[in-house]
């Protein structure tokens, strides 16, 4: 047993990268709109509905369609904010997230629509390819989809860290009277936001695309998965996510190495369940 | 008045069908500090949050450095100079010290950044040592301090500072209006909205007194200081 053990931490941290890039959009978005965006889940689907046409039907590799699609998932959500989910909302929150769920229901159906309920997949040259790290066998799409997630984290750090509009945006968060105050225009930075947040998946669709069957259903248990690293790691928190992330990737393959295929699924929850009663505001929330 | 940087004609503003602004007039000129006076809930923030663009006046004109802005986008307000430091202060607790400072020159952009920054450090030595900590762990006198820091990087032609010695120890607010005359001497205009009636109007050339959304006294300084109804109204005498 012990001989799989390594291999499995490794497996759940790979796929825990990707899991946290689906969590940071969802947590940008809850910690500068105070809302769970219930579309996250549907716009990941359509994402990766998007990635598999550009690799089905023009014979574009995932990766090379990463900078692509995830500048087409920035203006969706972007636009979807500024036409939809702000007008619609007029401010207040609980509008807001009816808003997101009625997005949700839309591209869910639409999809049902299009591709009916049948999976899809693409097949890649890495997809089933391994590395040989040591001991390790690696599978190369999943190595590839790690780095690229933990360097599009950082880079999505870096931003908010360092440039003005990342400023503004952590401004407007806690205190969007004080950020109109130095001239920043709130409405622009919820867009932004909601912009940024969806990128995260366009970029998610297509490091997920190989390893994973694509189906109007399929962002479901993904976004099962972000909202509970979210909370995990602390609603609104950055490293949270990332630390939440590689958690939950990590729990998910030793609950299937030990306890099998059946009960295994049950440890994520239970791994949830125990930290929010140790820590009820997550691994990085402020402490109440 | 002539040079007049800011000029208030009739404005009406208010909060939905309650109507707080009632037909305000008033002039600041440039280089002149005038205190607003009056008792609370007159309408003294209302006006403020009407001049610097946050509300929409119903009724009448503001003119800031000869420009009509009633009415115009916030952001053009403040990048035309006019800037409001608020009541309550409303630094952004989540970022640091220095990430607030910054966002103070978010319209004019990173050409004057670290000169202003230098400078604003200079007048507030306390902010300098704490550059890196979050804004909302410091206390109330220093958050004032950055809330008006935070203005100060907008390099405003009219500063307005609403209620900023409120909640501070007497020391604290001695510092405060020493800070107040220091700007003074720099040129800046300044909009001073004050509880401390005989410190601002020492501060102040002029003064306007402001009750139920209007102005009902208006004058110099040293005139409003002496005259019997208004230390009979907020001094008590
Ligand atoms: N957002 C708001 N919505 C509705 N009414 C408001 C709002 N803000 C202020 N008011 C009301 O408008 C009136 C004027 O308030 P304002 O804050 O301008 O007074 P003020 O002179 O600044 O008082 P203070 O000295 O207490 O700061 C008050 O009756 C207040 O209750
Ligand atoms: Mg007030």
């Amino acid at each position: 047993m012990t001989a799989l053990l390594l291999p499995a931490i490794v497996g759940g941290l790979l796929t825990g990268g990707v899991y946290a890039l689906v969590a940071l959009g969802l947590t940008l978005i809850y910690g500068v709109l105070h809302i769970v965006n219930f579309a996250h889940g549907a716009l990941l689907m359509a994402a990766m509905f998007g990635a598999w046409l550009l690799a089905a039907k023009l014979g574009l590799d995932p990766l090379l369609a990463l900078p692509l699609l995830t500048a087409a998932m920035f203006a969706v959500g972007w636009a979807l904010y500024r036409f939809v989910i702000g007008p619609v909302s007029r401010g207040q929150d609980r509008a807001i997230l009816l808003a997101t769920l009625g997005v949700a229901v839309v591209i869910d159906n639409g999809a049902l629509m299009l591709f009916t309920g049948d999976s899809r997949t693409i097949e890649t040259p890495y997809a089933l390819a391994m590395l040989q790290a040591g001991p390790l066998l690696l599978p190369e799409a999943k190595l590839i989809a790690f780095v690229c997630a933990l360097l599009l984290a950082a880079l999505l750090w870096a931003f908010m860290a360092l440039t003005d509009t990342g400023r503004a945006i952590r401004a407007v968060a806690r205190e969007p009277e004080g950020a109109m105050l130095v001239g920043i225009r709130p409405q622009r930075m919820f867009a932004l936001a909601y912009g940024i947040g969806t990128a995260c998946l366009g970029a998610a669709a297509c490091l997920l695309l190989p390893s994973f069957y694509v189906s109007p259903q399929v962002g479901e248990s993904f976004v099962l998965i972000a909202f509970t690293i979210v909370v995990l790691g602390g609603m609104g928190s950055f490293p949270g996510a990332l630390v939440g992330g590689l958690l939950v990737g990590v729990t998910e393959n030793l609950g299937g190495l030990y306890l099998g295929e059946s009960l295994g699924p049950i440890c994520v929850p239970l791994l949830f369940i125990a930290v929010l009663l140790l820590r009820p505001t997550g691994l990085f929330g402020a402490a109440r | 008045m002539a040079d007049a940087v800011l000029r208030v004609r009739d404005l009406h503003a208010g909060y939905g069908d309650f109507r707080v602004l009632q037909g305000v007039s008033m002039e600041v000129a440039a280089g002149e500090v005038v205190a607003l006076l009056g008792a609370n809930g007159v309408g003294k923030t209302t006006l403020n949050r009407a001049l610097s663009g946050l509300l929409r006046p119903s009724q009448g004109a503001i003119t800031f450095c000869g420009r009509p802005i009633a009415g115009i986008d916030h952001a053009a307000i403040v990048r035309a100079g006019l800037v409001h430091v608020p009541e309550g202060r409303r630094i952004f607790p989540n970022l640091s010290v220095r990430d607030n400072l910054l966002l103070g020159c978010y319209v004019r952009g990173g050409a004057t950044r670290a000169q202003s920054l230098a400078r604003v450090l200079e007048s507030f030595p306390r902010l300098a040592a704490r550059l890196r900590q979050a804004a909302g762990s410091l206390s109330g006198g220093e958050q004032q301090m950055l809330a008006i820091g935070r203005g100060l990087m907008a390099r405003p032609v009219l500063l307005i500072l609403d209620e900023p010695s409120l909640g501070l120890s007497p020391k604290l607010v001695e510092e405060m209006f020493a800070l107040i005359l220091r700007l003074r001497a720099e040129g800046l205009s300044i909009l001073l909205v004050e509880q401390n009636v005989v410190q601002s109007l020492a501060v102040a050339a002029r003064a306007y007194v402001m009750e139920h959304g209007r102005i009902v006294m208006q004058g110099a300084a040293d005139v409003l200081a002496g005259d019997a109804r208004l230390r009979a109204a907020y001094l008590g005498l």
